[in-house]
């Protein structure tokens, strides 16, 4: 789950963590009291607004409404800005950097700090970086918070008002389930107090029966990917033209690959899982074919969910609908022959995956 | 030899009175897996095609003397059914269920490890010794005893493969199901690593996909044993910041990429494949 910058702000200062004041304008004449000067910024799901034009200054409450009107309304992205947040310039003296994610491969928290901030931390060379994981089960010790103090140079002052933030950060990671908790620039300012002048937060998703508040909130989704996840279909839209649906995550993806390497282009990426639900493919079919596809690629590979089963799911779902694009299915494992008689006369079938994409990129081409 | 699992892996299953749990049960039992016990709390005393329920993983392992233990327990309660297993002294847990938070496993993990049992997933189709035990759900039908070990993050792509080396004429080994999330127990290395000490593993095949950079840390240690390893890669394709279908598979910050994996594994002298049953078509042609 991501969320919006001001969104973010609110669930940091329910943990303490001092962050600028701002307040939230769906139209210009929503901004009565902005802080002054303040920053007007698009609330976006995406990255890049700065340089789209999304980040707009402002010295007093005309200057801000009409930063207000120049952003409200465009394009980020594949997103309409529906919403600015109007921020109170702070006076930075020192920009630092703190994030806390999940490291794979060590199976544990890692905080990352730097006395270089304000920047995108891929371009911070690696040797200003201070990293260290925070051992699970045991949790953020003071002698982690002493390394970080001693990497980055800080005073004493600095050094307890920063420690006290990372502790918090820390139980926010805990506490909301987070993939990755982002502070930059954690910003040093001229009267000796420390802010986090940008958070950012992405809470797991696997996670939201815990966190039922976040359940309504925005995601980075098209609509149709809204409706799919909506139904509990893993569904992705791409921008290709031809709808590809297989059975699995890793196996959809091979069957985009080898798509792509015989010249076509996937559309989706639908991943049926190992339902043979009649209604549930259906459901996937209608999400399917609202995405408009050229031709259907479907590709499934039958171990304990039987191959014929799923064909008839497809078989219903394509009859039901009155499909009119052609259909290229590549059905294979349990039961096999069965499936391919139950479609019969309604797909194209292929015995490989690699023949498969060739047929639908050929179908494409205007028939097999 | 296999690795970690055989014919006298004595297995628990957890959540066995379930829907996916009773099915998996019977086609363990089919391939002939010793399960000698399910756990369902508040079921003890009932059995499952025979398999005797106890209410609790103590109860399991006292009265049979269970070692292994797969969970198809839902992801809301897989934690405490997962360290309530380690408690009990399993020193093998599968963990099949999917969608389990990503600190719960930061939990799990490093606990089952200091109390010294093996975790594999979750989020994943676990393992199959061919000819010999499966604690997982894979068909059954696809695999035959041979020398090919295999590490995979997914599922129906690992049959698919699977199925391709067993028509080409080799077999199994270890089919190891490592899982499609970013928090898994035994990481696809660590994985390659038992396989390259096994002395019935003579190949080693590695079903990889974007995401992290676990592929990458493989094909370094890939380079140092001697077993030939093949790869196969998926999400070329896929677009980055979106998550494809697993919680792990999802380029981030430019990293993951599946390019970045397949230079990796070439680097290191591994064989990779440009579509998925080309893997066959390598492991003959070696």
């Amino acid at each position: 789950m991501k969320f919006y910058e001001y969104k973010a702000h609110e669930i940091f200062r329910k943990y303490g963590i001092p962050v600028p004041r701002g307040v939230l304008a769906a139209t210009p004449e929503d901004l009565v009291d902005p802080p002054l000067p303040c920053a007007v910024k698009a609330q976006v799901l995406v990255g890049g607004r700065g340089k789209a034009g999304g980040i707009k200054f402002a010295k007093t409450l005309e200057e801000a409404r009409e930063a207000a009107r120049a952003i409200l309304g465009m394009t980020i992205g594949p997103y309409t800005v529906r919403q600015v947040y109007a921020q109170e310039m702070l006076d930075i003296a020192k920009e630092l950097y703190l994030s806390i994610t999940i490291d794979r491969s060590a199976r544990a928290p890692l905080l990352i700090a730097s006395a270089t901030g304000g920047m995108e931390i891929e371009s911070v060379p690696e040797k200003s970086l201070f990293r260290i994981h925070l051992p699970p089960l045991v949790g953020l010790q003071p002698y982690v918070l002493r390394a970080l103090a001693k990497k980055l140079g800080l005073p004493k002052e600095g050094a307890s008002r920063v420690s006290d933030i990372v502790r918090k950060a820390f139980a926010l990671f805990e506490g909301e389930d987070a993939e990755l908790v982002e502070i930059n620039p954690l910003a040093v300012l001229k009267d000796g107090r420390v802010m986090a002048g940008d958070a950012k937060l992405i809470v797991d998703d696997n996670a939201e029966y815990r966190h039922p508040e976040y359940a309504d909130l925005p995601q980075d989704r098209t609509p149709l990917e809204e409706e799919a996840h909506d139904k509990g279909i893993t569904f992705i839209q791409l921008d290709g033209d031809i709808g590809v649906i297989a059975n699995g995550a890793g196996l959809t993806m091979a069957t985009l690959d080898v798509l792509n390497l015989k010249g076509g282009r996937g559309g989706t990426f639908l991943d049926l899982g190992g339902t043979d639900d009649p209604e549930k493919v259906k459901q996937a079919f209608e999400i399917l074919l609202k995405a408009a596809p050229s031709v259907i690629l479907l590709n499934i590979f039958g171990g304990i969910t039987k191959a014929d089963t799923v064909a008839q799911g497809v078989r219903e779902a394509l009859e039901e609908m009155h499909v009119n694009v052609p259909v290229i299915a590549r059905i294979k494992g349990v039961n096999e022959d069965r499936a391919r008689e139950i479609l019969q006369g309604i797909g194209h079938p292929a015995d490989s995956m690699e023949e498969a994409a060739e047929l639908a990129v050929r179908a494409k081409a205007g028939g097999p | 030899m296999a690795v970690l699992l055989d014919e006298k892996t004595k297995l628990i299953v957890q959540g066995i009175t379930g829907h996916q749990g009773q099915f998996h049960t019977e086609k363990m039992l089919e391939y002939g897996t010793k399960v000698v016990a399910g756990v369902t709390p508040g079921k003890g005393g009932e059995n499952v095609q025979g398999v005797p329920v106890f209410d609790s993983c103590f109860d399991a392992v006292d009265a049979t003397g269970a070692n292994a233990s797969i969970l198809f327990v839902p992801a809301p309660y897989a934690k405490d059914a997962a360290i309530e297993a380690v408690e009990a002294g399993v020193e093998l847990l599968v963990m099949i269920t999917e969608r389990i938070p990503f600190h719960d496993c930061l939990d799990i993990m490093p606990y089952a490890r200091a109390k010294g049992c093996r975790v594999i997933g979750p989020n994943c189709p676990g393992l199959i010794s061919a000819g010999k035990a499966k604690a997982g759900i894979m068909p059954n039908h696809i695999f035959k005893e041979g020398d090919v070990g295999v590490i995979s993050r997914s599922g129906t792509l690992t049959y698919e493969i699977v199925n391709a080396i067993t028509q080409a004429g080799f077999g199994q080994s270890t089919c190891i199901g490592i899982g499609g999330d970013p928090v898994i127990g035994t990481s696809m290395p660590e994985a390659l690593e038992l396989l390259s000490k096994d002395r019935q593993t003579k190949r080693i095949v590695v079903v990889g996909e974007i995401g992290g950079t676990a592929e990458e840390e493989t094909a370094r240690r890939a380079k140092r044993i001697r077993k030939p390893v093949f790869a196969y890669i998926a999400g070329r394709t896929a677009p980055p910041g979106k998550r494809m279908g697993h919680a792990g598979a999802i380029i981030s910050r430019g990293m993951g990429t599946a390019d970045s994996k397949i230079q990796a594994f070439e680097a290191a002298g591994a064989r990779v494949a440009a579509y998925p049953v080309e893997i066959a078509t390598l492991l003959r042609s070696d």
